[in-house]
């Protein structure tokens, strides 16, 4: 028998049996969407998250006080880090020396309450440098960023976040204004544009103020965190011991600070989220097997309703193999539609996803849809073949004496 | 064909049936033989060996001159398309076929090209008079129609011998004798014919009456 009979012959029952076919080709087609659904959300959320760090910068490093670990560098530091020594401006004048960093800026970061006229609002404050802008990859809308000066001089102006710009001013022109922050005013000097969120926290919604304000403002002498940018991508893991090295040699010979780079951020939430994603796509590959047991289901009861055709079969000559070629390709064709059906279910239902989320790039991965639909076909050949032997292995004879 | 000692033996709960009991017969090429007796003579399961489709417990089945007793499933599938047709008392159609396509369905299993088995079946169709009916499918089509395409399936490869079990037995008379007329037909063209059946007027028109009665031979008789 030729290929392309057994498949037409195949086709032609699939097609006898509208509403079994349709029930099959639904459970399937579930299946293999659920798994391109799904991974495409994991690898939304994984594009989203490393995107977040990723635009911390490329050059990178974060200098953190305390060390939580003896030995690497990984995210751990950041969620538990204890300060044994906190890190001074001192210290970030010293880092900045190193011939291996371009530039360097502290980081104190508070919560405060900013207003203008009756307009009241809470807002992260963040106290820095100039290097930010650049280090961060920041944009200017109008105005300046904080200028280059000496880092313990408090100077009485403040950068705003385009929400904070935006809720606080409406339309009216904010440069030049005073702002209120806490108990001190500052003067408006630039407006960033519209960041987004980059590293944890929505940059819209921060005021920007000289180090030394941030830390009049919430009486402290230390420094939240270090930014260093290395000056070249291969010279990041120098730079970092460099920054060990010139830390320790201040902090009396003790190592007492984490160096994060941006890197091992990255890779540290691709790998979890890659992991998360192939849970995702396990268990959804799930419903494919049981997607399987119901092909075998429906196939059985077909067997046994065309036993009869089964031993005209035979009686014209066809061979036990020719009979499991008709039931297999059957049950093959079957997870094909389903899958194909399957695809364009969920290639749809992402397309949904990013429409209802645009800010998530929701896309399912190659391997994914790949491998549902190779799953979903190797579901329908395993579990069609039983019936297939089944309905082999009938004795002609009994066969013919059902109609 | 030669059937020497053939036994065919059931277990039915704890009793064991004969329903062919050393059963000797010899069938020469181009023969018309019915096979009458009362239900459970062993008619159906004599035709059944004799196409291959049943295998007997003992004996020796010769045919055209080569030992099929002991031959595989796959071998005796190769023997049941080549040399023999078979026509049932419920025609056996494949609903969603059409007339063509059931008539194809032999040489289909048989590997033949398409157009090959397209030019051969509709040549068959018309031998049966259902040209202009063969894109109809089986429940579009009268039961002598039904038949008609049964018998252009059993031919199609063109076998040396013809089973009928009970060909008439679900047609009214006018039908069933047009169906007795084209196999009889057939038979003049050379191949051999067998049919069981219940029914003296069908029987009584073969050359060669065989009666069975508990799974042996009691009667065979010819006439010219």
């Amino acid at each position: 028998m030729k290929p392309l009979d057994t498949t037409r012959l195949a086709l032609q029952s699939l097609h006898r049996y509208p509403l079994r076919t349709g029930m099959l080709l639904l459970a399937i087609s579930i299946g293999v969407a659920a798994v391109v659904m799904l991974t495409a959300v994991g690898e939304g959320a994984r594009r989203y998250v490393t995107g977040q760090f990723a635009s911390l910068g490329a050059n990178l490093l974060i200098v953190l006080p305390g060390r939580a670990e003896t030995s690497g560098s990984g995210i751990q530091g950041l969620l538990i880090g204890e300060t044994a020594r906190e890190l001074t401006l001192d210290d970030t004048i010293a880092v900045g020396r190193s011939p291996r960093i371009r530039q360097v800026t502290p980081l104190v970061v508070g919560s405060g309450t900013a207003s203008w006229r009756s307009r009241e609002r809470d807002i992260t404050v963040l106290g820095t440098s100039a290097p930010m802008l650049a280090i961060q990859h920041w944009t200017m809308q109008s105005g300046a960023f904080l200028p280059p000066g000496d880092l313990d001089v408090a100077s009485p102006i403040c950068v705003l976040g385009s929400v904070v710009a935006a809720e606080l001013f409406d339309t009216r022109t904010a440069l030049g204004q005073w702002l209120r922050i806490g108990d001190s005013r500052c003067r408006v000097i630039g407006l960033l544009a519209q960041q987004g969120l980059a590293g944890g926290f929505n940059v819209d919604e921060t005021v920007i103020v000289p180090i030394a304000n941030a830390q009049q403002l919430f009486n402290t002498s230390s420094v939240f965190r270090i930014l260093a940018e290395a000056r070249s991508r291969d010279g990041i893991q120098s730079a970092r011991r460099d920054i060990i090295e010139i830390v320790k040699a201040r902090h009396a010979g003790e190592e007492d600070i984490t160096v994060v780079t941006q890197d091992a951020l990255v890779s540290t939430f691709d790998s979890i989220f890659g992991m998360i994603t192939a849970g995702l796509a396990a268990i959804a590959a799930i419903s494919l097997v049981v997607a399987g047991v119901l092909i075998m289901n429906v196939m059985l009861v077909a067997v046994s309703q065309r036993t009869g055709e089964i031993g005209l079969l035979k009686a014209v000559g066809a061979r036990n193999r020719q009979i499991i070629a008709l039931f297999l390709t059957e049950a093959a064709c079957l997870s094909l539609f389903g899958a194909a059906v399957g695809i364009a279910i969920g290639t749809g239902g992402t397309w949904l996803l990013r429409a209802a989320f645009p800010i998530i790039e929701f896309r399912a991965p190659i391997w994914a849809s790949a491998s549902a639909v190779g799953i979903a076909i190797l579901s329908g050949l395993v579990f069609g073949i039983l019936p297939a032997r089944r309905a082999a292995a009938l004795d002609p004879v009994l066969a013919l004496m059902k109609r | 064909m030669e059937l020497r000692g053939i036994c065919r033996e059931y277990v039915v709960g704890d009793q064991i049936v004969h329903a062919l009991d050393h059963v000797d017969l010899a069938i020469e090429s181009g023969e018309y033989i019915s096979i009458m007796g009362p239900s459970g003579s062993g008619k159906s399961t004599l035709l059944n060996v004799l196409g291959l489709l049943d295998r007997p417990t003992a004996g020796t089945y010769v045919l055209k001159g080569e030992d099929v007793s002991s031959l595989d499933d796959d071998a005796l599938a190769l023997h049941r398309q080549r040399q023999i047709g078979f026509i049932f008392q419920f025609f056996h159609l494949v609903p969603r076929l059409t007339a063509l396509e059931n008539v194809e369905l032999p040489m289909v299993l048989a590997g033949a090209a398409p157009r090959a088995r397209r030019e051969r079946a509709t040549a068959v169709l018309e031998s049966v008079g259902l040209k202009a009916r063969m894109g109809h499918r089986p429940d579009q089509l009268s039961g002598g129609e039904r038949q008609r395409v049964a018998i252009g399936r059993a031919i199609v490869m063109q076998p040396s011998v013809l089973l009928a079990d009970e060909p008439t037995g679900n047609l009214d008379s006018k039908s069933g004798g047009e169906i007795i007329d084209i196999i009889e037909q057939l038979n003049r063209d050379g191949i051999a014919l067998l049919i069981v059946t219940h029914d003296p007027a069908v029987g009584g028109r073969a050359r060669r009456h065989l009666s069975l009665r508990d799974g042996r031979i009691v009667g065979d008789e010819s006439r010219q």
